[in-house]
């Protein structure tokens, strides 16, 4: 059990993809104007990655090493694809929002580095669950800096849920500083670079801050 | 000491290893249980993806359709129109004013088989990522009765305000006409033009106001011709 434990730390936490491995920025800095771009985009990273890792991970054993990328890229862009049709087929109303966002989960490397690292070498259950609790710990970061980003740039929280969740939402939408003309630095990218790097400093200066106290007080100089 | 420079050139160490591997019977065994392993891989994914795409086919038209008829009714109102206005089409021939390459259908609005309106379907192939499709309502009298973007690769949470889901940038066309806006004023703000648009993106409204702008001028030279061809039909 503390196998799984230790998946969903290191995922949340620990090995946070969006601010401690720094994978997947290209959506991290792209989409993240608001709440609602982020979170939906994480969300749908989430699923991707529990279907891919579920996928590759019964197979492991019969992929020779050295066509193992290839393959892997095969596995997540189908299933990308099929995730893709149903949706679109099925989920119009979601499509719509999420349409855009779901054929660049396909280059988001961070599917394929927790394919590789974790997927190819474990069983499907911890696989799926490292997949999903990845995917979680980006939505995180996204809607954080979503939150930032567009709390800053515009004024407001939530806005578009309506879009994302039907119009019974509506009422979701926060403006939090009325009569508010918008800040657009914290919009256009470099606010997301901003923004990014005051949330991986924090992450930096509370993981340092918990880890201190165990740490020895003698000579022994703390390792970068 | 050639020799040991030699042996220490990676591309000679990677030949060294791939003579030591060039007994045939292994190399063929081992290449061929990689492409077929790759090729099985391959065939079961596309099987796959053809039988969603299969099950989807159907569900995706359907959606689309009611998709675009709700889209139609947004850029005309019903009481515009008493046709099937989804049936009620002409082709038309590709041309750089309406910056399709390809047919293009427009949909007529009638009421009591009198003309109301003609809803166009034109391209901007300048937009900052791919082309931008629009579809283009305009009035019998010349007056735009309502613009949407049908579909765009412009830059989510950036260029993609031309998009009615993201903001309402695009009701700034509703009532514009070609009499009414000097041809000079089709522009937008940063090139002395009337139109407001975003800072950070400029590119995309730029690329939108141009294709209206050709649409209208489309729809004047061939007013006569549209309205003629859709009696007929």
């Amino acid at each position: 059990m503390s196998q799984y434990t230790e998946i969903v730390e290191n995922g949340l936490w620990k090995q946070n993809p969006g601010v401690v491995q720094l994978l997947g920025l290209c959506p991290t800095l792209a989409v993240t104007t608001s709440v609602v771009n982020g979170a939906s985009l994480g969300l749908a990273t989430a699923l991707v990655m529990a279907a891919a890792n579920g996928a590759v991970s019964p197979v492991r054993k019969f992929v020779p090493a050295e066509i193992r990328v290839p393959v892997f890229i095969l596995v997540i862009a189908a299933l990308v694809t099929v995730i893709d049709l149903a949706i679109h087929g099925f989920a119009e109303p979601l499509h719509k929002v999420l349409g855009i966002f779901i054929p660049l989960i396909v280059v988001n490397c961070i599917v394929l580095a927790r394919v590789e690292s974790f997927a190819a070498k474990n069983t499907p259950a911890p696989a799926m669950l490292d997949g999903f609790m990845m995917g979680l710990g980006l939505t995180f970061v996204l809607s954080i800096l979503g939150g930032i980003r567009e709390l800053i740039g515009k004024g407001t929280l939530l806005s578009g849920i309506d879009l994302a969740f039907g119009p019974a939402f509506k009422p979701w939408v926060l403006t939090v500083i009325p009569d508010y003309h918008g800040f657009l630095l914290a919009i256009l990218p470099p606010g997301a670079f901003l923004g990014l790097a005051c949330l991986i400093a924090f992450r930096n200066w509370a993981g340092n801050r918990a880890t201190k106290p165990v740490q020895p007080s003698g000579s022994l100089k703390p390792t970068l | 000491m050639w020799r040991q420079l030699f042996w220490r050139t990676p591309c000679l160490t990677s030949l060294d290893s791939f003579l030591k591997l060039s007994m045939p019977e292994t190399i063929i065994k081992h290449a061929s249980k990689t492409a077929i392993t790759l090729i099985a891989f391959a065939l079961v994914f596309t099987t796959l993806l053809a039988y969603v795409f299969n099950i989807t086919k159907a569900p995706i038209e359907k959606s689309e359709a009611a998709a675009r008829m709700a889209l139609f009714s947004q850029i005309v109102p019903s009481s515009m129109h008493n046709n099937d206005m989804l049936k009620d089409s002409i082709n038309i021939a590709p041309n750089d004013l309406l910056g399709n390459k390809q047919t293009s259908i427009a949909n007529i609005a009638r009421i009591d088989n009198a003309p109301a309106a003609v809803i166009l379907e034109a391209t901007a192939h300048d937009g900052y990522s791919g082309d931008i499709k629009l579809l283009i309502a305009i009035k019998y009298d010349g007056k735009i009765s309502g613009v949407r973007v049908l579909t765009h690769k412009e830059t989510p949470g950036l260029g993609d305000y031309i998009d009615i889901a993201k903001g309402n940038w695009i009701k700034l066309f509703d009532g514009e006409s070609l009499t009414k806006t000097s041809d000079a004023n089709w522009n937008v703000k940063k090139d002395n033009g009337q139109f407001d648009y975003m800072a950070g993106a400029t590119i995309t409204p730029r690329a939108v106001v141009k294709a209206v702008h050709k649409a209208l001028q489309y729809f004047e030279t061939n007013k006569d011709s549209l309205f003629a061809e859709k009696e007929t039909s």
